[in-house]
């Protein structure tokens, strides 16, 4: 058994963070894992994207179209965007329905895309939220990515304890507290 | 223990465990986190160098007083670190000596393309290249045996998807390496032509010897499955290829990628039907098979350009398409990357788009000033290239064009290839403006300091390069300092300063945004002046869009910084703090 967990956002909503404690997580499972990740000039507000394979064996970190089982969305229009790298019939997005503005839409050259979470769901299994906002209301809008993570863990048959250890292994100290309630109001919501 | 680690920090973990005793780096994607890791270990000196080629000549020189040691950085910075390394392959090495060189195929964070696997054929020097983070740790290890053994510096070649992919390391402790006695040599270390007529020869023996080991070298690895197809790889398509592949293939796993072996390549192809060579960028496998008559399929297949993926390789060996998958309906916006909100260089840039000047750009955060909405940069060639690029246009077409023509560099990019242009103008009666965009930290790489920030790597306080000094001894008489959100004086500078037919330096000064110590507060908001003149659009910040004809500013993305308060021109945007 291969999971494929592929990860999108925009530059600088923590999806390294994310990758990191989906992987930490599969070593704790005691899975061979493979995380791929993005540095440099990607990160400066642009698309980003971050895989986790974990298995028996894993040998290439990278996952192509049609190979996702989950998608990780932190952004509606990255979710859209990564939309082709979805497993057909058996693939899971979990979206947080936010919106960010790219520079082609503030510069007026392209619209965003309208009804992009409806026109996702006639295609695909979709979990959503509104994970941006739920982080505001915990004080601090950066830590959506590990709502979005709660979301995501509700779903699967991982004990909680299991990710209360990674999230502490993985999170600097200070922000253990912060991101622990957010995988719960993620859990939760 | 078993651990996940990035490539880079298997790497550090490597040198730790090999007893290396000095790392100094330039950073540069994909390769700087080798460096920020081996800062966690004690044991080993490390530093920021001002540029790859002083920090080989360091790597160079801690070697020669016998401790194994070591230089990072990326594959551009293997171009301005070259000279020395055709030289050190003559000298060889006291204590182990190796440099990792990360490619970036694909070109998720580099301004080219290049196969450094060139490099060690050209240099006659040895060059291995892991697949995975266990293999870059192992690889490391063994790379410092190789270079003692055969007295060789060793290039460890690394690329985007090895260096920033995590997989699992085994830990072991370090090794207790002692440091080789220092015994004067001057017919091995000094490089006049006497002594290196005799070196040269030392060199083409030694490269025998290496052609003879990788013959039977356990870093090359033959897998066999009774397959009637071969495939011959490296590195990271090593790995895309069993993923695509699986047991259907028999493998030649190159852990050497320089230099190549012949018989044993020959006898892996033996009774083979096919022999595929699967490596990304250059065909340089390939063309080493085909040099010796070896019949391969590579570059007829597969392409030159970027990085491969499983479902190409699949495709190209087996005829197996990718499964199917979805298709958006319609053309969506793409997302580039952007200048921060907050970002110091924003204020510049749109300055010098206001003002129509040519600008010769350089390499960091700020070469995104190229792009839209600002498209303020006229050329971006490689580190430091911005001032000495000036100066020639300057030269060519003359005071008029030069009214019109700055040249752009950050202050890292400065110090590390922009000073020696500066000099460059003014010795030879140039009369370019530079202004150095000064944001107090390596930016693009993750905020590394660097001689202009007064810290070292351990964030030690050192001496801080000072630039005003630094150009007033250059021989630059016109030096002013400025705010870059302050742009009506700004403005007022670059126009003054350009006219003049003198060189002039204006220093652009704020940090970066990202820094912990800059504390914005608050956020900016539209108010109901707004006349939808779109001027602040035009600043290309992230957190002010345009939903259906209402200009918003998100405030989650807003910091604070107020720069398009000072754009706006009815005053209809003010600053709300929470």
């Amino acid at each position: 058994m291969n999971k494929s967990i592929m990860i999108v956002g925009v530059g600088g909503q923590g999806t390294l963070l994310a990758s990191r404690i989906l992987g930490n997580l599969a070593i704790s499972l005691g899975y061979d894992v493979k995380v791929s990740e993005v540095h440099g000039m990607s990160q400066r507000g642009g698309s980003v994207t971050t895989y986790c394979k974990y298995g028996d064996k894993i040998y290439s970190p990278l996952i192509d179209k049609g190979e996702a089982d989950i998608i990780l969305a932190f952004e509606a229009l990255e979710a859209y965007r990564a939309l082709p790298y979805l497993k057909k019939d058996t693939g899971v997005m979990v979206i947080n329905i936010t919106e960010i503005d790219p520079m082609p839409v503030i510069t007026g050259q392209m619209e965003y895309p309208k009804d992009i979470i409806k026109k996702i769901k006639e295609k695909a299994k979709v979990i959503e939220l509104d994970s941006t906002k739920i982080a505001s209301e915990l004080g601090n809008p950066r830590c959506a990515n590990v709502v979005l993570i709660g979301a995501f863990a509700k779903n699967l048959d991982i004990p909680y304890e299991n990710w209360i250890e990674v999230i502490k292994n993985t999170v600097p100290n200070k922000f253990i507290e912060l991101n622990i309630n957010a995988f719960e109001r993620g859990i939760n919501s | 223990m078993k651990k996940l680690m990035l490539g880079n920090e298997a790497v550090a973990r490597g040198c730790f465990e090999a007893g290396v005793r000095l790392v100094s780096s330039y950073p540069g994607t994909p390769s700087t986190e080798i460096t920020e890791t081996i800062v966690k270990y004690d044991d080993i000196y490390c530093e920021w160098a001002p540029n790859e080629k002083v920090a080989a000549e360091t790597a160079i020189g801690a070697s020669i007083a016998g401790a194994r040691s070591m230089a990072c950085m990326k594959h551009v910075g293997l171009n301005v670190m070259a000279d020395p390394l055709f030289t050190v392959s003559y000298t060889g090495v006291n204590g182990g000596l190796v440099f990792a060189v990360a490619d970036d195929p694909g070109m998720h964070s580099s301004q080219n393309e290049q196969d450094s696997r060139h490099y060690a054929k050209a240099a006659k020097i040895l060059m291995l290249e892991p697949s995975d983070s266990m293999e870059a740790k192992a690889f490391t290890k063994k790379a410092f045996e190789l270079s003692e053994k055969y007295d060789v510096p060793v290039i460890l070649r690394l690329s985007t998807r090895v260096s920033h992919s995590q997989s699992l390391v085994e830990i072991e402790e370090r090794e207790n390496i002692e440091l080789k006695p220092y015994i004067k040599d001057s017919s091995k270390y000094v490089m006049m032509p006497g002594n290196a007529i005799k070196r040269h020869k030392i060199v083409e023996e030694r490269e025998k010897a290496l052609k003879e080991y990788v013959e039977s070298t356990e870093l090359n690895v033959i897998e066999c499955n009774n397959s009637k197809i071969g495939v011959i790889t490296s590195g990271i398509s090593y790995l895309y290829a069993h993923e695509a592949l699986g047991n259907q293939v028999n493998y030649f796993k190159l852990g050497v990628a320089y230099p190549l072996p012949i018989e044993s390549i020959r006898n892996f192809t033996k009774g083979l039907e096919k022999v595929f060579v699967i490596e990304e960028l250059d065909p340089f496998i390939e063309e080493h098979c085909k040099m010796n008559g070896i019949d391969v399929i590579g570059k007829d297949v597969f392409t030159l350009l970027y990085e491969y993926t499983p479902q190409m390789i699949k495709k190209a060996v087996l005829g197996i398409e990718p499964p199917s998958h979805f298709e958006l309906d319609e053309a969506i916006p793409n997302r580039p990357p952007v200048m921060c909100a907050g970002c110091p260089h924003r204020g510049t840039f749109y300055v010098l788009k206001k003002l129509g000047l040519t600008v010769s750009g350089d390499i960091g955060c700020y070469t995104l000033g190229a792009t839209r909405p600002i498209e303020a940069v006229d050329t971006v060639i490689c580190m430091g290239a911005s001032i000495g690029a000036a100066h020639g246009m300057a030269k060519v077409r003359g005071s008029e064009f030069n009214e019109k023509l700055v040249a752009v560099i950050g202050d890292s990019t400065f110090v590390h290839s922009g000073i020696t242009g500066l000099i460059d103008v003014v010795y030879n009666k140039g009369i370019t403006t530079v202004i150095i965009l000064d944001n107090s930290i390596t930016g693009m790489t993750g905020h590394q300091d660097n001689p202009t920030t007064g810290y070292t790597i351990r964030k030690e306080e050192t001496k801080q390069l000072n630039l005003i000094t630094l150009a007033k001894s250059i021989g630059i008489e016109n030096i002013s300092v400025v705010d870059p959100f302050d742009l009506i004086n700004l403005e007022k500078v670059i126009k003054e300063e350009v006219k003049k037919c003198e060189p002039s330096l204006i220093i652009a000064s704020r940090p970066c945004a990202l820094l912990k110590t800059v504390k914005y507060t608050g956020h900016a908001v539209i108010t109901d002046k707004c006349k939808k003149c779109k001027k602040c659009l035009g600043l290309g910040c992230p957190a002010i869009s345009n939903k259906n004809g209402l200009i918003v500013i998100d405030k989650n993305q807003c910091n604070g910084c107020s720069l398009c308060l000072n754009v706006c021109p009815f005053k209809a945007i003010s600053k709300v703090e929470e």
